[in-house]
């Protein structure tokens, strides 16, 4: 394959990101940056009680108070539809999980700290936040339920009294292979088990969330303007199953987003009730999130806690697999809240490994928290996490090498059926494992342990495989899983009488790049300046109905979508070309924006094609109609799997138990790359996401559901000199099989590939310092360190 | 936020006079009280910002030697002007960041107190005088527990005087998510003994460990400090470490200071 920056424009090319002019010298247009005429502020007065009933609320004194426009509490929102969830998940008895509804305002009871309880709608933010602290509350403090364990004990305390139970569902995947699984580890030659936890997050993307809604009575139409990663997802839940608004009534604007990371997926009710109380209040109204609001409010992600065993044969192969997890719903469920640990975690189970058996229980279970949803990975770094933490562990309770008995196990043969209900297409582990070896200069790490120790340190070094289900997904197969959409995607290819293109597309970029990278591929395609070609994206009204950008889904569905757009262009537009030349479309042929006629010297160039396309006076027009548009959608067949193997060196200080990265190196096969800067960026922000977890970010309450990590105060983010130089590769390149471009996802690979190898090192280097410790679990702050090497 | 009114004086007397009002209270740099007012939880009816005093800003070297850096005086200034006591002006380098460093005051912080701050363990460990609008309090007497000192009601910090040590350091073990001081030592060695104050440890705020500035006033090395230690009682429990993990970093951080202070 080339090297990077051999190639210097078009697929391949580290193309500039031409967004960044933008954002960096201040011209983005964010959503708090939007401001209508007559627009009002609203405030949400929130719970600081994790749990009770509502007896009680007073709003006469605040409405009095000055600038108060409206206030509206869960009675103004009783008709209106539960904010939905967007997954049904069936339990292992063939039952649909247990559903909630999710008032858009507290209806009654309060269940988190941080619901919104009343709404104070005021001339300023100020006026409304005033009104709010006048509003009476009067709520029995109920027992919070908190810990999953207690959750799930007969007669505890129930998050919602018209369920049976906190349990929203009890999950077992592969039900059909449980009693063969548990049969394995009867007769198994070792057995290893490895009880551990997935830290809860909280995404804290640099945008808070914003909503800003308008009505215009003239024309009944409603507009939403929202920091969301997927506007047509927004109108078709808050619109089809929230406000009852007919979606041609209704459009959802997501401009500049500052970073989603999934929270920005899901429809909130702050959404809901800024559309709502835009007509209601026939003005537009809007709501900035402050910091402090959006610990308590985004959708918190991961929260598992999981006892993971691993079968052995005699000869080290893996025989079998078996896991138990507790998944945290939080108080209600978000919009892909069921998804994750079930769909997204459970048919990864088998990594990167030929384990023939495998079963997976998840219960989710309801508490008193922050509803928990998708977080980059989702699902996937649960899984990745488990399993290789506990191979981690069985080579070390083996005495054998962590990478050769990784490698005895792998799969090699493609494609592969795994026994958890998916099919790699394509890959090759091997190929990244050696990469990583040699980008990771494995070989020189023993002088770096010798120099690390004369330091007084100890130093360690943890690999670990991934593989993820990426390009999500084939609508059929999710529709039989539970999903409440397609998840297809869609592109239109509008091109200009002059040749220039505006291509519409359903993915949304938040900071992935799409406006640099999706050109890249169009103007490889037709052989035209990549600065022919802008991306137009986040606009309901100007777009076709996408799904938006999760999953690492935005080039492997809504690029496939843009190639065959672009296809039909071509194909289109080699017609009008042989027209002009007199020639078969047959023979003509499309090469560095001129078309030609294969064996003679005619050729004609791309601008005098489109321009005959818009000027049509000689032109086919009993063959074709004039203009050059097209639209497709694209469903993917499969998933796409991207893969690849980390490592991570750690120094820890023995005498404080503080962990420093030294170095990380990532060796992903994402299949195609269009531009290798803008994958070098996914993955760097995704191991700084990654190391956060494995080191810093933990989100804790207390035992009444009080928020202990409510600020940057508590919850530690990754800095930039938490951070070493990462060695980033990704030239092995195993491409998809099933799309048009052969790509497979990049976004999310960073922040599921490197919590295990973190670590992983971690536990190497207290066990090269003489201490047996075996786990400790995320985050691996100072002082659980030291715990850990105290008490072994 | 609720509204305020702000009052900025030229001189100490104006602002004595100033906080003398109904609900005035003192503004450094802000860096603590501008966040507690947006989070609504402080409601000063009046600020008198301090930063306008020129007769409060400022760093110099008294007739008896030792440095003398004025109330109003920023993080970031004491770092590039307090050379002369390099273990200061270090620490001063790495309070917060170049924006807190840039608006937070020294006299903002030692009224202040708070338990993790890094001034009080420097302030403490060199037995700094206190010199306010009204009298001078010797820093053994100021200190007195979390948040909270020997103030009196409006009473201003308007110059710190720091003895210069002949050694000192300061070592922080930083708490990952605020980077204030899980806990930080400072070390000073003067003619007449070693003073070690410890912040971000104790319930009791800034304390000064005693035991080992007998041991080191009687041999300044790291093995002076062997078997030394503290009990983790009193010691702050949250979140970020036990009681026990921090009284175990006070006394690693204090062998690591001595080093460092050669």
């Amino acid at each position: 394959m080339p090297k990077d920056g051999d190639i210097k424009s078009g697929i391949g090319a580290s193309s500039k990101r031409r967004e960044d002019i933008r954002f960096l010298t201040g011209a983005g247009n964010y959503t708090d940056d939007m401001n209508m005429r007559g627009q009002a502020h609203v405030f949400f007065l929130r719970s600081d009680i994790a749990h009770g009933t509502i007896n009680s609320l007073d709003t006469s004194a605040a409405a009095a108070m000055p600038g108060v426009v409206q206030i509206f509490t869960g009675a103004e929102f009783e008709a209106v539809g539960s904010i939905p969830c967007g997954w049904e998940v069936t339990d292992k008895h063939g039952a649909p999980m247990q559903e909630p509804r999710h008032p858009v305002l507290a209806e009654g009871k309060v269940r988190h700290v941080g619901e919104p309880i009343a709404a104070v709608v005021a001339e300023s933010l100020a006026e409304a936040r005033d009104a709010a602290e006048a509003i009476v509350v009067d709520i029995s403090e109920l027992p919070a339920v908190v810990n999953m364990k207690d959750a799930l004990k007969d007669g505890a305390t129930k998050v919602h009294d018209d369920l049976t139970s906190n349990l929203c569902y009890d999950w077992g995947f592969v039900e059909e292979n449980k009693a063969a699984t548990d049969a394995a580890f009867e007769t198994a030659h070792h057995v290893t088990t490895l009880d551990l936890v997935n830290n809860r997050l909280v995404a804290n993307p640099m945008e808070p969330r914003v909503a800003l809604g308008d009505y215009s009575r003239a024309d009944d139409q409603h507009t939403l303007y929202t920091t969301s990663q997927n506007p047509h997802v927004i109108r078709l839940l808050m619109g089809a199953f929230v406000l009852g608004i007919p979606e041609h009534k209704l459009r959802v604007v997501a401009p500049d987003v500052g970073g989603g990371f999934g929270t920005k997926i899901f429809h909130y009710q702050e959404e809901a009730f800024c559309t709502f109380a835009a007509k209601a209040c026939n003005r537009p109204v809007k709501w900035t999130s402050s910091r402090s609001e959006a610990f308590m409010s985004d959708a918190h992600g991961r929260d598992h806690v999981t006892t993971i065993q691993l079968a052995l044969d005699k000869d080290n192969n893996f025989v079998a697999l078996r896991t138990d997890t507790q998944a945290n719903m939080g108080a209600y469920l978000s919009t892909f809240a069921s998804s994750v640990p079930t769909w997204l975690h459970g048919t990864l189970m088998a990594g990167n490994y030929k384990t023939p058996l495998i079963y997976v229980n998840v219960k989710a279970v309801f508490t008193n928290t922050v509803p928990v949803d998708a977080y980059r990975g989702a699902g996937r770094p649960e899984a990745t996490y488990q399993i290789e933490r506990v191979i981690d562990m069985a080579a070390r309770e083996l005495g054998v090498d962590p990478i050769d008995l990784r490698r005895q196990n792998y799969v090699t043969e493609f494609p592969y059926a795994t026994p958890v209900a998916v099919e790699y297409d394509t890959g090759d582990y091997h190929a990244t494992m050696d990469k990583l070896i040699e980008i990771g200069d494995f070989a020189g790490f023993d002088a770096r342990r010798k120099a690390s120790e004369a330091k007084g340190k100890w130093r360690g070094l943890g690999i670990n495989n991934y593989i993820e289900a990426c390009g999500i997904a084939p609508s059929n197969l999710v529709g039989q899983l539970g999903a409440r959409a397609g998840l297809y995607d869609a592109a239109t290819v509008r091109v200009n009488a002059t040749g220039s293109i505006s291509v519409m597309v359903g993915a949304h970029s938040h900071g992935q790049g799409h406006e640099t990278s999706f050109p890249q591929v169009v103007a490889e395609m037709i052989g035209i300046p990549e600065d022919q070609i802008d991306i137009v994206h986040g606009d309901t009204s100007k777009i076709p109905f996408g799904m938006g950008t999760y999953g690492s889904r935005s080039l492997a569905v809504c690029g496939s979508a843009m190639v065959r757009a672009t296809e039909k262009i071509i194909a289109k537009s080699k017609k009008i070309a042989a027209h002009l030349m007199e020639a078969s479309d047959m023979d003509v042929e499309l090469k560095d924006g001129v078309f030609s006629v294969a064996g003679t010297d005619k050729s004609v160039a791309w601008g005098d094609v489109t321009l005959a396309a818009y000027v049509p006076h000689n032109y086919p027009l009993e063959e074709i109609e004039p203009g050059l548009e097209e639209t497709a959608f694209y469903d993917p067949s499969n998933f796409t799997y991207p893969a690849g193997a980390y490592a991570c060196e750690v120094e820890v200080d023995p005498d404080t138990g503080k962990v420093t990265i030294e170095r990380f190196s990532a060796a992903d096969d994402f299949g195609n790359v269009i531009n290798p800067m803008i994958v070098s960026g996914q993955v760097h922000g995704g191991i700084a996401q990654g190391v956060g977890q494995a080191l810093l970010e933990g989100c804790s309450y207390d035992d009444n559901g009080q928020l202990l990590t409510g600020s940057y105060m508590d919850y530690a983010m990754p800095r930039a000199d938490d951070l070493p130089f990462y060695a980033v590769d990704h030239s092995c390149q195993t491409p998809c099989t099933h799309n048009p471009l052969g790509v497979k996802g990049c976004g999310e690979a960073g922040a599921i590939g490197s919590p295990p190898s973190v670590v992983n090192a971690v536990i190497d280097a207290l066990n090269s310092g003489g201490k047996k410790v075996a786990h400790i679990d995320m985050p691996l702050s100072p002082d659980r360190v030291w715990n850990a090497i105290n008490n072994a | 936020m609720y509204n305020f009114e702000f009052e900025k004086p030229d001189t100490i007397a104006d602002a004595v006079a100033a906080l003398g009002g109904e609900e005035a209270q003192a503004l450094g740099g802000g860096q603590t009280l501008i966040p507690t007012m947006k989070q609504r939880l402080a409601s000063p009816a009046t600020l008198v910002s301090l930063t306008g005093i020129s007769e409060m800003q400022g760093i110099c070297t008294g007739d008896d030697g030792s440095l003398c850096i004025g109330g109003a005086t920023t993080h970031g200034a004491v770092a590039a002007g307090a050379g002369v006591y390099p273990a200061l002006a270090d620490l001063a380098s790495h309070i917060g960041d170049p924006a807190v460093r840039n608006r937070g005051t020294i006299g903002g912080s030692l009224a202040n107190n708070d338990p993790s701050a890094c001034y009080p363990a420097a302030a403490l460990a060199s037995g700094a005088v206190i010199k306010t609008n009204t009298r001078e309090i010797a820093a053994d007497d100021y200190f007195q527990g979390m948040f909270d000192t020997a103030l009196n009601e409006g009473e201003i910090i308007t110059e710190v005087r720091f003895p210069v040590p002949e050694a000192a350091n300061y070592q922080k073990f930083v708490q990952p998510a605020s980077r204030f001081a899980l806990v930080g030592v400072f070390v000073a060695k003067y003619a007449d003994g070693v003073r070690v104050a410890i912040t971000g440890a104790s319930e009791g705020g800034v304390f000064r460990w005693t035991e080992a500035e007998a041991a080191l006033s009687a041999n300044f090395a790291v093995s002076a400090l062997d078997g030394l230690s503290l009990p983790g009682d009193g010691m702050i429990g949250d979140l970020h470490g036990s009681g026990d993990y921090r009284a175990h970093l006070c006394a690693v951080m204090t062998k690591r200071a001595v080093n460092a202070a050669g």
